[in-house]
């Protein structure tokens, strides 16, 4: 059943709305939640959203509670390829929780908010940016790790990143649910402005691995497909950061284990064919952030890396 | 900074005067800046002149950087064009982080250790504001200095969130009397636009002693109004629609008076009226002839 969970008019003539799918069975209570679509060039979790629906509603006997999915948190952002709030020049993962009374942007903040909360569970896909690419991952925050780093070790993802807090993710979706006791992860997977099937099915195959765990799927998950995944905590990841200006070209792939010395990639100079920087691991661990989009400037993250000894 | 196909990226700071470091004046830092850009401009101008005619009190500096972000401004885009950063967003920046963490940190390495920092700012509402001097309750914010300026109002504001990474918000925290000078639209380059904020600040450069310089221009022409956010009034957009407005800032308005109108883009029905709640003057406005609904097109300045 869809449902429109906010509505208001735009000064000409378009309606704007947010809506959601519900898709109930049997008797359970639970309520689980998979939001997508907050910033308007990540796409990974269009794809997710299509594939987790279709794949319950062709078994949907097994289905026992209830699953809500929220495609586009800023529609007009998707629509147009447009990151942050189009009209507000804003980045809709820093108003959260939002006013009920405020701007178009936090009413709307405001109407998501109260309608997950209370769900048993809220997964909120992420791809990244159009810069880098990264291996299927939650990320969350210490102070809530105890609740959610149980709940993502189900999920098929390869890598859990249990970060500290930082004062300016206080307005983001996640953080707004979990302070009000709706427990919320944060999934990064693939690379913005592009889909990656592979991971797609195998994130669907994790919440569909989660949702049996938790008592909600009665069908078969093949467990063959489920990984481990490598948990981060305590500050141990290094950052990559590009020593010169120039094209970051590489052929190195995220879900790896690099060691120290190892060649990330090249900053080359097309015009004078100089490679202005070989990019060397500065420690030994897993790969699982690289640059996707080769212009970069000093500074610009080229790679993260869990470290390991 | 080098780049990949563009020139290198530089910042300049003009530097007047020789000693303490008294006084820093930050314009542009963002590419839709040139208000602030000309603004600086035109102090360079303006103090080279007197340095030349010996008017810098002895054993003090000034230093002014007319442009954090010339890379932006060259290619006409607000923020850092490969990655839609905002430098005032990274302060006090990390010489190891990202480009504009890298650009921040710089910026505030040269000008954190003045007693004085002036900041021409735009903010992130958009639209024209009463000329005014901004400050952040930071519990380091100093009122008295703000009002040597001579500008009709100081405004004292409560930090959002965010404000905790602008330079506003760091300079004061690192011990710098600082403010932010908002008077003009951001592109204006008129003479008029701009010769409120340079006059302003040739006062406050005067009024600290930091040179002498009679003229007409260096006594305030107002009693300064410290306002806080409990003066102002915001009106929300009660429709969504043409905005068209029927005021300027500094417009004194009487409670129940028309000062704007939300109309139908379609048939030019008029969808609401809007009029304000109490007896006071425009202290900003919506700068955009389209509106949603709840957006903040007015601040009113309440009379007591
Ligand atoms: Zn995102």
């Amino acid at each position: 059943m869809i449902k429109t969970i906010f509505e208001t008019d735009l000064p000409v003539d378009e309606q704007f709305s947010i809506k959601k799918n519900t898709i109930t069975n049997g008797s359970g209570k639970k309520r689980i939640c998979i939001v997508t679509g907050t910033h308007g060039d990540e796409l990974e979790g269009q794809f997710i959203c299509f594939q987790l629906q279709k794949e319950i509603l062709e078994e949907i006997d097994m289905l026992d509670g209830t699953v809500e999915v929220y495609p586009a948190l800023n529609p007009m952002g998707i629509d147009s390829i447009t990151r942050g709030i189009p009209n507000f020049d804003l980045d809709m993962n820093r108003i959260f929780p939002g006013n009920p009374e405020g701007t178009v942007a936090e009413q709307t903040a405001a109407a998501i908010v109260a309608d997950l909360s209370g769900a048993d569970l809220v997964i909120d896909i992420h791809s990244s940016n159009i810069f880098l690419r990264e291996v299927p991952q939650a990320r969350i925050n210490v102070m809530t790790a105890e609740t959610l780093v149980p709940y993502a070790r189900h999920m098929n993802v390869n890598f859990i990143w249990v970060h500290d807090a930082a004062t300016v993710l206080e307005a983001t979706l996640a953080h707004s649910l979990n302070s009000r006791g709706t427990p919320t992860i944060v999934v990064e997977l693939g690379v913005g402005m592009r889909i990656n099937h592979y991971y797609g099915k195998n994130m669907v195959l994790g919440i569909k691995n989660l949702m049996k765990e938790m008592g909600m799927w009665k069908g078969q998950v093949d467990s063959s497909r489920i990984v481990e995944p490598i948990v981060s905590q305590g500050d141990s990841v290094s950052f990559v950061n590009a020593p010169a200006s120039g094209i970051f070209s590489t052929e190195t792939h995220n879900e790896s284990i690099v060691e120290e010395g190892d060649s990330l990639g090249q900053i080359i100079d097309p015009l004078s064919g100089a490679v202005i920087e070989d990019v060397k691991a500065p420690c030994r661990g897993y790969l699982f952030t690289i640059r996707a989009y080769p212009v970069c400037y000093e500074g610009s993250l080229l790679a993260r890396i869990h470290r390991l000894v | 900074m080098e780049s990949p196909y563009r020139d290198t990226f530089r910042i300049w700071g003009y530097r007047f005067g020789i000693g303490e470091k008294t006084l820093a004046i930050v314009g542009a830092m963002r590419g839709d800046e040139v208000h602030q850009q000309f603004v600086c401009a035109q102090l360079v101008s303006k103090l080279e002149s007197m340095e030349r005619d010996g008017m810098i009190a002895p054993g003090q500096e000034i230093l002014v950087i007319p442009s954090a972000n010339p890379f932006s401004m060259n290619v006409e885009k607000r923020f850092w064009a490969l990655d839609g950063t905002d430098i005032n967003r990274m302060f006090p920046g990390y010489d190891l982080g990202e480009t504009t963490q890298r650009i921040a940190s710089g910026v505030f390495e040269a000008i954190k250790d003045y007693k004085y920092g002036i900041q021409l700012a735009s903010s992130y509402q958009t639209g024209e504001f009463m000329p005014h001097v901004r400050l952040l309750k930071t519990g380091f914010e100093d009122v008295e200095t703000a009002k040597l300026f001579g500008l009709p109002y100081v405004y004292v504001r409560a930090p959002k969130p965010f404000d905790t990474t602008t330079l506003n918000y760091n300079w004061q925290i690192w011990d710098t009397k600082a403010c932010s000078i908002y008077a003009g639209k951001n592109n204006d380059v008129s003479p008029e636009a701009c010769q409120v904020p340079v006059n302003a600040i040739m006062r406050f450069i005067v009024n600290v002693g930091i040179a002498d310089f009679a003229s007409g221009a260096n006594r305030p022409s107002f009693n300064t109004i410290v306002l806080d956010d409990q003066d102002l009034v915001t009106i929300n957009s009660p429709a969504a629609g043409i905005f068209q407005n029927l005021c300027s800032p500094g417009h004194e308005v009487s409670k129940g008076e028309i000062i704007a109108r939300i109309i139908d883009p379609y048939d030019g029905s008029v969808r609401s009226e809007i009029a304000s709640p109490c007896d006071g003057v425009v202290f900003h406005l919506l700068g955009k002839p389209l509106t949603l609904l709840h957006t903040p097109i007015f601040m009113i300045r309440k009379y007591q």
